[in-house]
């Protein structure tokens, strides 16, 4: 008995150390930072002289902000992306859960653009939207179209960086729904096709619905990921475009927190970004607790 | 009933067949700039195989900057983070998933919670601290938060060491095993598949990172292969040498593309069971 408690003891201290690490870095590196962002959105915090509470001032400020409205509108603008993949993807699974030739080789293809890197990718595309010489323009003149110089031109910057976004992340979608598709019982489709019911109406009332929690799941991590787009303008626009019209949120916060070191208003802008992405993430929370329950 | 399966199965096969020209097309393309000469690019209509092919820029771009030292300072972060995170990061999930101890949960639930709060909504008092420090322009900032571990990584193990009996740890217990040869010489080696499969994507992760070193790393030398090649696009883009930019680039995606073309197996399964978790 008195050995056993001994042990429990034991256990309470090593569980607690091994758990130490992250539990650290999360304090430091994560939560402390969260913190101090939010004590700094309400400061004038330059990064060099004193701190001064200047209550919501930075707030009212973002609300007359012409370009933080455009990069809001752009990063809003640029998640058109999301769906357009969905459905791609989703068809691309559909087309590969019916095991025609080469199904690994194809899955390797569209995956390849997932696993490079957006620096590199997006140096390529910035040379495939030349206007001149570049290889979307050469591809659209086999149709007789004669394409724009894509990033210099304030109406298809976005569509541009939108293409590329699909281009890049197709592939990882259309992993998940294909792992989802296989794990869908072959029995259903058996019951449908005994019914009389066409592959349509199958894919409606048996595929899709199966499917809710995987689209879910995409949705909600891709809000999350657009939310945070940076590196391809950085890249790509270097400026933030022609008149500001790829600058992105984070690409702003970068720009007026490590280039005017107007920290406190930066830091304004994080605090609503986070709070965006809390409140999302918060709404998959309860859809997910729904979902279940559905399934009950 | 067989053929008209077998004709959508063939118009299904040429769509797939047209969708992969278009995702590696872009890529090829990025491969042939990369092996021409400076004016070839610029011809009408294009050509895609290059006559002759030029090598040239390859030797080049070692030149024109600091491409070297951009790997080493890649391959200095990427390894460091993912050899000690892997190891913290799994210790700290056997913890989670074997071990009692008080507020296990409610820990656990605080890191879960931690990964709504995104790296822009920290990254400005994260610089001001590294600063005071005087880490800026040094590797450290980009080192050493990875070094406590990686909260995805604890939680899919955890999620993996689910499907490990407790009865193995509980024998092994009785038996006077310490808990960190529990965790090193019983655990670990069962979880092996699943560790090595995090850690490669962790890998690719830190690897193609852009906006931390971007804040964080100033001088040329100082910086990871993913700054320096945004460099070049920026530096010889107004000398129109695209072969030069693509070059440097088809370098910096290279290592990721082995990797995944070596583990695709292990790589496309962790993500697709990620999708299915979530």
């Amino acid at each position: 008995m008195n050995q056993k408690s001994n042990l429990y003891r034991k256990e309470k201290i090593y569980g607690f150390l091994f758990i130490l690490p992250p539990l650290l870095g999360l304090l430091i590196f994560t939560l402390y930072p969260m913190i101090y962002s939010i004590y700094g959105s309400f400061t004038d915090w330059d990064g060099l002289g004193q701190m001064n509470l200047i209550g919501l001032s930075n707030f009212k400020d973002l609300w007359t902000d012409e370009l933080f409205h455009k990069a809001l509108f752009n990063t809003l603008f640029m998640m058109l992306g999301i769906p357009i993949g969905i459905v791609l993807a989703l068809l691309l699974a559909l087309g590969l859960n019916r095991g025609v030739p080469g199904t690994t080789a194809f899955r390797v293809i569209y995956y390849v653009p997932v696993i490079s890197s957006l620096a590199a990718v997006s140096i390529m595309w910035n040379w495939a939207y030349n206007g001149d010489y570049g290889l979307v323009n050469q591809f659209l003149d086999l149709f007789g179209i004669t394409g724009p110089n894509w990033m210099a031109n304030k109406y298809t910057v976005k569509p541009a960086l939108i293409i590329m976004a699909v281009w890049k992340g197709v592939g990882y979608t259309m992993l998940l729904y294909l792992a989802a598709l296989q794990s869908v019982s072959r029995s259903y489709y058996e019951a449908a096709e005994l019914d009389g019911a066409n592959s349509f109406k199958a894919f409606w009332h048996i595929t899709w619905p199966m499917v809710r929690p995987v689209t879910f799941f995409i949705i909600v991590t891709n809000i999350i990921g657009g939310s945070q787009i940076f590196t391809e303008m950085n890249i790509m626009t270097p400026t933030g475009g022609p008149e500001y019209a790829s600058a992105s949120v984070v690409f702003y916060i970068w720009q007026k927190a490590f280039g005017n070191f107007q920290m406190g208003y930066a830091s304004a802008m994080a605090v609503v970004l986070g709070a965006f992405i809390f409140v999302v993430t918060l709404i998959q929370f309860r859809m997910n607790e729904k979902q279940s329950f559905d399934v009950d | 009933m067989k053929s008209r399966r077998r004709i959508t199965n063939t118009l299904i096969f040429i769509l797939l067949l047209i969708g992969a020209v278009f995702m590696i097309g872009p890529l090829l393309w990025m491969l042939s700039t990369s092996l021409k000469d400076k004016q070839d690019v610029f011809a009408l209509p294009p050509v895609w195989i290059p006559n002759p092919v030029h090598f040239g820029k390859y030797k080049e771009i070692w030149e024109a900057g600091p491409l070297l030292s951009g790997i080493k300072n890649s391959v200095i972060i990427a390894v460091s983070v993912t050899l000690v995170g892997t190891f913290t990061s799994s210790l700290a999930a056997f913890s989670f998933a074997k071990l009692k101890f008080p507020a296990k949960n409610k820990i656990f639930l605080l890191m879960l919670s931690s990964l709504m709060i995104p790296y822009p909504a920290v990254m400005i008092p994260q610089f001001f601290m590294f600063s005071k420090l005087g880490w800026v322009d040094t590797l450290l900032p980009l080192i050493v938060p990875g070094l406590f571990g990686n909260i995805v990584m604890i939680f899919f193990l955890r999620q993996y060491l689910s499907s490990v009996p407790n009865a193995i740890i509980e024998a092994a217990k009785i038996d006077g095993s310490s808990y960190f040869r529990l965790y090193s010489s019983i655990t670990f080696p069962l979880i092996k598949p699943a560790v090595a499969a995090q850690l490669i994507l962790w890998f690719m992760g830190i690897w193609n990172d852009y906006l931390s070193p971007i804040i964080y790393l100033n001088s040329p030398e100082k910086q990871t292969l993913q700054l320096v090649i945004a460099n070049f696009n920026a530096t010889y883009a107004i000398q129109t040498d695209y072969p030069l930019i693509m070059a440097a680039s088809i370098i910096a995606l290279l290592p990721m593309l082995i990797i995944f073309l070596v583990f695709q197996k292990q790589i496309i399964e962790s993500v697709a069971i990620s999708g299915v978790k979530g």
